[in-house]
């Protein structure tokens, strides 16, 4: 028959598992994502750290590469621990800017267009909203950070071969947790903005200011106090402190240590996870707040 | 008939406040009209039913199951049109309904198809492409209860489907939940402001004041008793007026200006309520039949606080 011919008709057919409805949003949000050329524009140069490392990794690998593109010696940079850290460094500031883009996005058009109402009025939980909205950022940002770090450990472990792959599993750890840790803080910070501030440009601003004007006021109180405890507002450098601990490499700050000024140490690695995992707690303290189908007004 | 609706010392408060005060009742009409004026708790009842808000205490039941410990797998039965506009920002009106329909629980392909039916079948087939944001008024009403039968649930929620529609429009729409009502698969509770709405799509109502439950009739049972309503204008009624007619077997509802409502038993005939004027010195100004029976039903309910004003 033909569509517009057909009469409202109950349904019985089957549905889907409860645990799959989640996925569902990331599925109509990267769809929709995907229509912006700057978001596209923006997963390409967060490649480009990933091709110069893979042609770096193939060349040090390579003497005879490096000698067919005129450079001498043993080889360009050792594979190692730093490598990999200096990597996630570079590639974790390109998926902030990823999130300050389409982190704000994400829940504030439902806010703003009452559309909560319509989630939950259906068999779909709170949570399963959050984690559906949680997964876009997660999705994306993997990419960019520790689905491509494992492919060049990969690579790596396949061209140096003499079982680096099982002396090194510690990196791998450490790219994985590295930056699920990251990805996790700074998708739940943009979800929880998105939820309290509607306006899009104003969130992606506060976000810049959460991280950078926070980082400028933590200095200047250890510059006043002659301490080192105004780091704990600074999230870059106490998420650079937990992959400098996972990677097992010692930080700048850590290397001025014998200067002997209390402003040169740093923050105590338990300390910086503690406060990470207290941003998540706070962010979904908010989202908890504000993600309600119905807003009760006191 | 089973009760669709059972509702069980049933309280509500919300920021501290109480909003539903101990609503009982069972609703048992293949399509229920919530009634009350503003502040009374009808969209308060919606929402607790739809388990937004929690009950502070008692509870209530849909389909004999309580919705206090079964609400996430009864909300696969239930369809919800919201009276505010409520969109997802960027969608075209059929996606928008497909996506809803996933969440409700259809794969993707039986939402698709059902999106395309809903949107024919309630006559936005040619716009469902469109952006949902340049629907008209109208028309994002209609795409409302799209989304909301889409899945094909058991008990459509809907709340002023009416709001701010035209005439035409009006009557469309009116139309569509009879004849959704009349595919005997889905019971309708609906809410709304206008008695003309509920009298022509409800065969029961729940009229709320307050936060407590004011009336609870059965409209096919009142229509099918065939009662004859009266109006009356006077001049110089009083308490003794009123019992004398109450004493004729009236069932009466006064307005405080010498205005009456009455509901005549069968039997008795207009020459005894002249008769009952003459002998209290009443003027009778005017006087006409109604068979406007909700009106009535809805105003004895209120009659207390209209009094009071």
């Amino acid at each position: 028959m033909a569509v517009y011919k057909r009469t409202y008709k109950p349904y019985s057919g089957e549905l889907t598992a409860n645990w799959t409805r989640f996925a569902i949003l990331p599925r109509y949000s990267l769809a929709t994502l995907f229509d912006s050329k700057i978001l596209i524009g923006l997963l390409l140069v967060s490649l480009l750290p990933f091709l110069v490392a893979a042609t770096i990794i193939y060349l040090t690998n390579n003497p005879v590469a490096r000698t067919l593109i005129g450079l001498r010696g043993e080889s360009i940079l050792s594979i190692d621990n730093r490598f990999f850290f200096q990597l996630l460094k570079i590639q974790g500031s390109l998926a902030f800017l990823i999130t300050a883009w389409i982190g704000p996005g994400l829940v504030s058009p439902d806010l703003t267009n009452n559309a909560l109402p319509l989630y939950l009025c259906r068999p779909f939980s709170r949570v399963e909203y959050v984690l559906g909205k949680l997964s876009v950022l997660v999705l994306l940002l993997s990419l960019v950070t520790w689905i491509p770090d494992l492919l060049l450990y990969g690579l790596q472990a396949e061209l140096e071969g003499n079982s680096w792959f099982t002396k090194n599993l510690s990196i791998a750890g450490a790219i994985v947790l590295g930056s699920l840790l990251w990805i996790t803080v700074q998708s739940l910070l943009a979800l929880a903005l998105s939820a309290w501030v509607k306006w899009r440009i104003a969130a992606s601003g506060l976000m810049f200011a959460i991280f950078f004007v926070a980082a400028g006021f933590g200095e200047a109180f250890n510059q006043v106090l002659r301490t080192y405890w105004g780091h704990t507002i600074n999230l870059v450098y106490l998420i650079n402190e937990v992959w400098a601990d996972l990677f097992g490499v010692p930080t700048a700050v850590s290397f001025s240590r014998r200067i002997g000024d209390p402003r040169s140490l740093s923050v105590p690695v338990g300390i910086a996870w503690a406060i990470l995992l207290g941003v998540c707690g706070l962010c979904l303290l908010l989202l908890n707040r504000r993600l309600t189908a119905r807003e009760v007004v006191r | 008939m089973r009760s669709i609706i059972e509702l069980e010392n049933l309280h509500v408060a919300l920021g501290g406040r109480p909003i539903l005060k101990g609503l009982n009742g069972s609703l048992r009409g293949r399509a229920v009209g919530l009634l009350g004026p503003n502040g009374a708790g009808k969209s308060t009842l919606i929402n607790t039913l739809l388990g937004f808000h929690a009950p502070s205490s008692g509870t209530a039941r849909l389909f004999g199951r309580d919705i206090r410990s079964d609400i996430h797998s009864l909300r696969r039965q239930i369809g919800y049109m919201p009276e505010n506009d409520s969109f997802i920002a960027g969608m075209s009106g059929v996606r928008f309904v497909r996506y809803m329909a996933e969440l409700a629980g259809l794969p993707p392909n039986q939402a698709m198809e059902r999106a395309h039916e809903a949107f024919f079948y309630v006559g936005l087939g040619e716009a469902r492409y469109r952006d949902v944001n340049g629907y008209s008024l109208g028309m994002k009403q209609l795409a409302k209860l799209a989304q909301a039968i889409a899945h094909g649930p058991k008990l459509l929620f809907l709340d002023e489907p009416t709001n701010g529609l035209d005439p035409p429009a009006r009557a469309r729409m009116i139309n569509l939940i009879r004849e959704i009502r009349d595919t005997e698969d889905m019971h309708i509770v609906l809410s709304s402001h206008l008695l003309r709405d509920v009298e022509e799509c409800c065969d029961e109502v729940l009229i709320l004041k307050d936060g407590a439950v004011a009336a609870l009739s059965n409209l096919e049972e009142e229509r099918k008793t065939n009662k004859k309503f009266l109006e009356l204008e006077t001049v110089g009624a009083g308490a003794a007026f009123t019992e004398a007619l109450e004493q004729l077997g009236c069932e009466c509802a006064s307005f405080g200006t010498g205005k009456y409502r009455l509901v005549l038993p069968v039997g008795i005939q207009i020459q005894q309520i002249y008769a009952v004027a003459a002998n209290h010195h009443v003027e009778m100004r005017r006087m006409n039949y109604r068979r406007d029976s909700l009106e009535d039903i809805f105003l004895k309910a209120m009659q207390p606080a209209m009094g009071a004003a």
